[in-house]
């Protein structure tokens, strides 16, 4: 398994053809407390960029975007009902999706854990 | 646009690891290591410390003083007693609001507290009158919440005695200083002038007490909202009457009837037939907090109006905005829909405040 990053600040941890996706410890931390937690329907699909999920702070509205082409097969509905468990465990329990994805070629637009690093210094 | 500015407190607020924002020119924090939500609740349950040294202190000296500032804001001036302070606002002559602002009666001369986003437009506004208009250079913090007299009163006694817009100046700290009982956060709590060379030493000691905290701008805002306090610029601004904004408590019956202020016409047309808008609470019903700019819809899907302010309210437990609907939508119970990323979502009105307000009168 390799985690991947996105410059929208999210991560998204590649299994072959599927990948389970969240928000980083940067992105929650500069958020600030999560109160509200949007996500899409299971089985939906998506094309690279578009929205798939909406994250409310106390101080602000963020999108989360789609990384890749890819389609929602399990939704972290937990979320939901305790939007604060974002900011206890993003790179973990607070997961948004699971998804397969739709092309793994995308995967190579994406930063590996090093890119990330760098890009958030 | 030139540096922002910096308060006496910056240092202090950096060192309590302060998150530092540009607010209307002046470097404030947003809010500190406890977060928004933690100061908020802090504020509401034991007691909070802010720095509003940003805003503009003025004093107004003159001949019949009262009676000119009176030319300025439909509030009654000239029948304020000493040691009282009033809100109010300068009105512009389309009866729109230019910023609403305190003014407390000295005794010889007035003591006014404009907001830093309209302090220099005020200032001049003043100055139109025939009147010594002198802009205070004191620094300005807030200590509010339900201990905020216990704290306070460890080194200014007098305080005990003073209710909920009254204002004195007392020796604390070893210097002299204004302390009014008033706020922002729709709990008791006090605004005390400080001079400069003394306040980092004086909030440092307040500070000591176990149950105060400093608190941001985050805090502030998220505490005014569920108080239902408007915040000039976003509920209140030139387009917006104070009958529109239901003000009109603010507007003693004197003034009201016997106008002699900028903008009388259209207020007094207002109060006769009714405003075409008001400003109402409006409560989502589900979790999504409805922001500034989203609208507002009736159940047929007609605009009716627009959210001025909205966020999540931490001690409401949930969403909270305030906006403008056409005054037909305007009772609290009314069905509305608010427009949030396209999708229409339930919301109803309410009447202000979200969270009861708990002065000492």
């Amino acid at each position: 398994m390799t985690v991947y990053y996105t410059e929208e600040h999210e991560w998204l941890d590649v299994d072959g053809e599927t990948a389970t996706l969240g928000i980083t410890k940067h992105a929650a931390e500069a958020l600030g407390e999560v109160v509200f937690v949007e996500l899409q329907d299971v089985g939906e699909t998506f094309d690279k960029d578009d929205e798939i999920g909406v994250v409310e702070s106390v101080k602000a509205a963020s999108e989360l975007y789609a990384p890749l082409a890819l389609e929602i097969t399990e939704s972290n509905t937990a979320l939901e009902d305790e939007p604060a468990m974002v900011n206890e465990d993003p790179e973990g329990n607070a997961w948004f999706y699971k998804v397969k994805i739709a092309d793994v070629a995308e995967l190579e637009g994406l930063m590996d854990e090093a890119a990330y690093k760098a890009h958030t210094a | 646009m030139s540096e922002p500015r910096k308060t006496p407190l910056y240092d202090l607020h950096v060192e309590l690891g302060g998150k530092m924002v540009d607010f209307a020119g002046w470097m404030m924090p947003v809010n500190y290591g406890a977060g928004v939500a933690a100061e908020h609740k802090q504020c509401r349950e034991k007691a909070a410390l802010f720095d509003v040294s940003h805003m503009g202190q003025v004093e107004l000296r003159g001949r019949r003083v009262k009676q000119q500032m009176e030319t300025l804001v439909p509030s009654s001036i000239t029948t304020l007693p000493i040691g009282k302070a009033r809100y109010t606002f300068f009105t512009n002559p389309q009866g729109g609001i230019m910023d609403d602002l305190i003014v407390s009666n000295g005794g010889d001369y007035l003591f006014a507290v404009v907001n830093a986003s309209m302090r220099d437009q005020d200032i001049a506004h003043m100055r139109s009158l025939d009147l010594e208009v002198t802009e205070m250079d004191d620094a300005l913090i807030a200590i509010q919440g339900p201990m905020a007299e216990t704290i306070v009163a460890e080194y200014a006694p007098v305080v005990k005695t003073l209710k909920f817009m009254e204002t004195t100046i007392t020796s604390m700290g070893g210097t002299l200083c204004r302390i009014s009982r008033l706020g922002y956060t729709g709990e008791d709590g006090f605004e005390i002038s400080i001079p400069v060379d003394h306040v980092e030493r004086i909030t440092r000691a307040f500070l000591q007490h176990p149950d105060l905290e400093p608190a941001g701008l985050g805090a502030r805002d998220s505490l005014r909202l569920e108080a239902g306090l408007c915040l000039y610029g976003n509920d209140i601004d030139n387009d917006t009457s104070p009958v529109e904004a239901n003000l009109v408590w603010a507007m003693q019956k004197a003034r009201r009837e016997g106008g002699g202020f900028p903008g009388a016409e259209r207020i007094q047309r207002e109060l006769a037939q009714g405003p075409s808008r008001r400003l109402v609470g409006i409560k989502p019903e589900g979790r999504a907090p409805a922001r500034r700019g989203v609208e507002v819809a009736d159940k047929d899907g007609n605009i009716i109006g627009a959210v001025t302010s909205g966020g999540f309210g931490p001690t409401y437990g949930g969403p909270v905005s305030m906006g403008y609907v056409a005054a037909e939508f305007s009772d609290p119970g009314t069905p509305v829909d608010l427009i949030i990323r396209g999708k229409a979502r339930p919301a109803s009105i309410i009447k202000l405040p979200f969270v009861a307000q708990n002065y000492k009168r």
